[in-house]
């Protein structure tokens, strides 16, 4: 079995202007310009897309979920950040 | 070791998906790659007996929409390979296991493509069977296996509807064409029925995959549900489909059906259909045969990056 694979990349795509570029999945590619051509290939033959962002794979650091709970747990005591923890009188229109 | 597979089962029955990193059971994990690796052989292979057709496809309007099913075949088998690596797996161990005969694929494509209505009956009973599996995996539990089937899900129906148009044609065609129709039907008939898998009283994989909600539906009731639906569409092509044994039932609300020829699915799933040999055969030949693209573009990626790097230490 040849070793010299080549190296997975994770696809992004804009939908349209106006969206946040969204992950869609991945593929092998030896680079990254073959990467963005079989992206278009693979993940917007139907006008999926208006942009394309394509990163290898290993330069992702990922928060470990098994870590999760600790890692957001600070978030969740905090309802003074949410707009419904204040009370105001019915009569003051929208706010 | 009990504690982590009890939250396992309780993310799963509070329907939270479970995603690459997180814990799983060992057999969770080796059932999903045998499952979603089988689904990838199955497009890829899959496109071989419609690749069979597209050069002679009968006008150019069928000759591109062929070859634009053929085409997401491809990528179908991309999204699938791609989710089965995420379980930690590489793509070259899962296409090595399908060229040494140890991975399976669906059964389906070791039947040939004889004539031009074999195209609109695999576009409509062959994608039929697999869109009425793939729509529930859309719900599986596992989050990278769901998504792709999104995808897939998709892209599926204009395969069905442009395979029903090819056979709708044929009905309002000639006699012959009209025979070649009903021939078509009556080899696929019983194969097609086959792709749900062994009944539920011998699958040994269900129970299992149902607990884990990899699978929503039984094969039996999958099976039921598509001979429903066919039973109907076949009359608009007035057609038949070769079952003499089918009939509406009342009292159930579905229709009965023959028995399957069980001894014909163990046969060709053990690799003594009537094309085995031929597909894996051509998987290998196009594997080796891009052996030289796969090593090419590794090297020139590494000579741009050289240059890359050198004009870069120079302007600096
Ligand atoms: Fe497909
Ligand atoms: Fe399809």
């Amino acid at each position: 079995m040849e070793k010299n694979n080549w190296p997975l990349w994770e696809i992004f795509v804009r939908s349209r202007s106006g969206l946040h570029h969204k992950h869609v999945g991945s593929l092998h590619a030896a680079d990254a310009a073959m990467a963005i051509e079989n992206a278009r290939d693979v993940y917007t033959r139907r006008n999926e897309g208006v942009s394309l962002w394509v990163v290898e794979s290993q330069h992702i650091t990922a928060s470990n979920p098994s870590e999760g709970e600790a890692l957001f747990d600070p978030a969740n005591d905090k309802v003074y950040r949410h707009p419904t923890f204040y009370d105001l009188p019915d009569g003051i229109g929208h706010m | 070791m009990q504690h982590l597979e009890e939250k396992f089962q309780a993310k799963i029955d509070a329907e939270i998906k479970i995603e690459p990193k997180d814990w799983m059971p060992e057999r969770y994990r080796k059932t999903l790659i045998r499952q979603i690796s089988q689904h990838a052989h199955s497009e890829i292979v899959g496109m071989l007996p419609e690749g069979n057709w597209i050069t002679r496809a009968p006008s150019l309007r069928r000759k591109l929409a062929l070859l634009a099913k053929v085409q997401d075949e491809a990528g179908h088998g991309l999204y699938l390979y791609s989710a089965c690596e995420t379980l930690g797996v590489s793509r070259d161990e899962l296409l090595e296991q399908l060229h040494t005969g140890e991975a399976k694929y669906s059964s389906i494509f070791n039947y040939p493509t004889l004539t031009w209505a074999d195209m609109g009956v695999v576009g409509w009973l062959v994608d039929g069977a697999a869109i009425m599996n793939q729509v529930p995996l859309c719900r599986c539990s596992y989050g990278p296996y769901a998504r792709a089937m999104v995808r897939v899900c998709k892209e599926e129906s204009f395969h069905q509807r442009q395979g029903y148009e090819i056979l709708l044609t044929l009905s309002k065609g000639t006699e012959a064409q009209k025979r070649m129709l009903q021939d078509a039907i009556d080899r696929w008939w019983w194969p097609a029925l086959m792709m749900f898998g062994p009944s539920d009283k011998d699958s040994k994989h269900t129970l299992q995959s149902m607990k884990w909600k990899i699978k929503r539906f039984t094969n039996d009731e999958l099976r039921q549900k598509f001979v429903d639906v066919c039973a109907e569409q076949v009359k608009l092509l007035n057609a038949t489909l070769p079952d003499p044994d089918l009939k509406w039932n009342e009292e159930r609300g579905h229709y009965d059906f023959g028995a399957i020829n069980w001894e014909e699915f163990w046969q060709v799933v053990k690799g003594n259909g009537p094309c085995n040999k031929e597909r894996v055969e051509a998987r290998r030949k196009a594997y080796a045969e891009g052996a030289w693209v796969r090593e090419a573009a590794m090297a020139h990626a590494e000579k741009r990056r050289q240059r890359q790097a050198t004009a870069t230490a120079q302007s600096a």
